[in-house]
């Protein structure tokens, strides 16, 4: 029993310790800016990297999963009683409540979030992160300001996502004989709620600053060699999801409820 | 001038320095050498502000370096020029970026200036025709070398390197030991260099400071490394029986 509770007292004491660590981090990356005409560099960079470099797989992945809802809602709407826009209705709301800013968040947290942990992570061992502090420069605001920034452009990607979410879910109804498209483009019409989409983008603008900060977070305090850097993208992976999902389900409970 | 006075620092229960005093005076190559693991790396470190020590103060140039305001910490820093032990090139720039970037931070020169300076070092270094090279594109010596070129690109006051010509053979080893006295001398610069290549500590120890146990052991020169008594000296230069021959001769010759 001592042992026990000496152990979960420890473990307790690291999240704690974590949680702190992550917060004083987020004040030191606003401190000491570097010098605009660098930093300038470094957020141009880092749009090409996080946002452009995304842009690929995120729309395959709406595109098709769109369609999959679609193919889903429709295969279980057999009811003749039910009319057939609500197809539509319901693939809407479920891409632009969920899947895009949620799921392609996830999927994010894996491609750009293993991107900026394994990065930063790298240059913690390679000792650049060293070399940078000897020059004065503030090393958190020099590597995670601009991807802070760089995610800013977030909810366009998102914004990118739920159109081809939508479009992957009208090319399904037609190519796949679901009802018309007609149908379809009164379904996404019908009940339109203003406030969905700012959910929907409270959400993304939330999930962006988790994305750019929990992975920088792993990478830049890590310690050890090459193979470290892989175990702190896993883990970085592991938290950023679960911190997603956690706030996913609180900012859900606050806004819409 | 750098004066170290009485440095300690721990990790965790690890104690790697145990209380280090020494000075390393201007216009000089001082060398720090000991065993691998001797805490080399971890008292540049400390020099440079990285490590903050439990213990001791270091003052450069009469001010002490932990009462200095950050201001003040940060002009230092644009006087200091580092190469680290495994060169530290940040791998998402060329070369020419590389050597440019501190130029970039601490001058208001503009573009056509910069590339004039960093084009100047590198042919200092010895490297005209690798500009547009990315780091991993490029040799470990050539990397010693961008780090050399780098650490003096901004004129800097004081210089420090982290095993400068490990792992390369020994003639490059030779040149860029030559290379830092050279600058060191021309620029009248405080230089700090850790080693333990005895090659260099021939070369170019001006002023020799040996570490063992996280105490300073022993401290002397190039010419009294040779002749002294100390036996831990002894045994960690003369761990090579090549090195062994050499003193014979040497104290032989000097009879
Ligand atoms: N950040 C750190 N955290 C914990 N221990 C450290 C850290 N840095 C160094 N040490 C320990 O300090 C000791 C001295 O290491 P240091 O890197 O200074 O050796 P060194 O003399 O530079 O060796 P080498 O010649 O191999 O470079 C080692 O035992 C090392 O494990
Ligand atoms: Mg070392």
């Amino acid at each position: 029993m001592y042992f026990f509770t000496l152990a979960v007292t420890n473990f307790t004491m690291q999240y704690l310790h974590n949680i702190g660590a992550y917060f004083l981090m987020i004040a030191e990356m606003f401190r000491k800016p570097t010098k605009w005409s660098v930093m300038r560099t470094l957020i141009l960079k880092d749009v090409d990297d996080l946002i452009i470099g995304s842009l690929g797989i995120v729309a395959f992945i709406s595109f098709f999963v769109g369609g999959v809802v679609t193919i889903q809602t429709a295969l279980n709407i057999s009811n003749p009683l039910i009319p057939k826009y609500l197809i539509g209705f319901a693939t809407r709301q479920s891409i632009v409540l969920e899947f895009a800013p949620t799921f392609i968040s996830i999927i994010m947290a894996g491609k750009v979030g293993s991107f900026i942990t394994s990065s930063i992570g790298t240059m913690r061992v390679t000792e650049q992160i060293d070399a940078l502090e000897v020059m004065g420069v503030n090393a958190l605001n020099y590597l995670v300001f601009p991807k802070f920034i760089a995610l800013m452009l977030y909810p366009f990607v998102i914004s990118i996502a739920m159109f081809l979410g939508i479009l992957g879910g009208l090319i399904a109804v037609k190519f796949g004989g679901f009802g018309t498209v007609e149908d379809y483009i009164l379904g996404i019409q019908t009940d339109f709620t203003p406030f969905h989409i700012t959910y929907a983008f409270i959400k993304t603008f939330v999930f962006a600053f988790i994305l750019a900060t929990i992975p920088s977070f792993y990478g830049f305090y890590m310690k050890g060699g090459a193979l470290e850097v892989g175990k702190a993208s896993t883990t970085s992976f592991v938290w950023t999801s679960v911190v997603i999902i956690l706030l996913n389900y609180i900012l859900t409970q606050l806004l819409l409820s | 001038m750098i004066d170290v006075k009485n440095i300690q620092k721990s990790f965790g229960d690890a104690h790697i320095l145990k209380g280090i005093s020494t000075t390393f005076e201007k216009g000089k190559t001082s060398l720090v050498i000991g065993q691998s693991g001797s805490g080399k790396t971890v008292f540049l470190k400390c020099l440079l502000g990285l490590f903050s020590p439990e213990q001791g103060s270091i003052s450069y140039d009469g001010k002490i370096y932990s009462e200095l305001t950050d201001a003040q910490k940060r002009n230092l820093r644009s006087e200091i020029g580092m190469v680290f032990q495994g060169s530290a090139l940040f791998d998402s720039m060329t070369i020419m970026e590389n050597v440019m970037f501190p130029l970039r931070l601490f001058t208001k020169q503009n573009k056509s200036e910069m590339e004039d300076r960093a084009d100047f070092v590198l042919k200092r270094v010895n490297l005209e025709d690798a500009h547009h090279k990315m780091p991993s594109e490029a040799s470990g010596g050539m990397q010693k070398r961008v780090a050399i070129a780098r650490a003096i690109v901004n004129n800097p006051k004081y210089l420090f390197c982290d095993e400068p010509n490990s792992g390369l053979d020994p003639k490059t080893a030779i040149v860029i030991d030559n290379l830092i006295q050279e600058i060191t001398d021309e620029y009248n610069i405080t230089t700090v260099i850790n080693s333990h290549d005895m090659n260099s500590v021939m070369e170019i120890g001006e002023k020799i400071v040996f570490l063992k146990d996280g105490l300073k052991a022993w401290e002397g020169s190039k010419e009294t490394i040779f002749k002294t008594d100390n036996e831990v000296v002894t045994n960690f230069v003369y761990s090579s029986n090549l090195f062994k021959k050499v003193r014979k001769m040497y104290l032989n010759e000097n009879e």
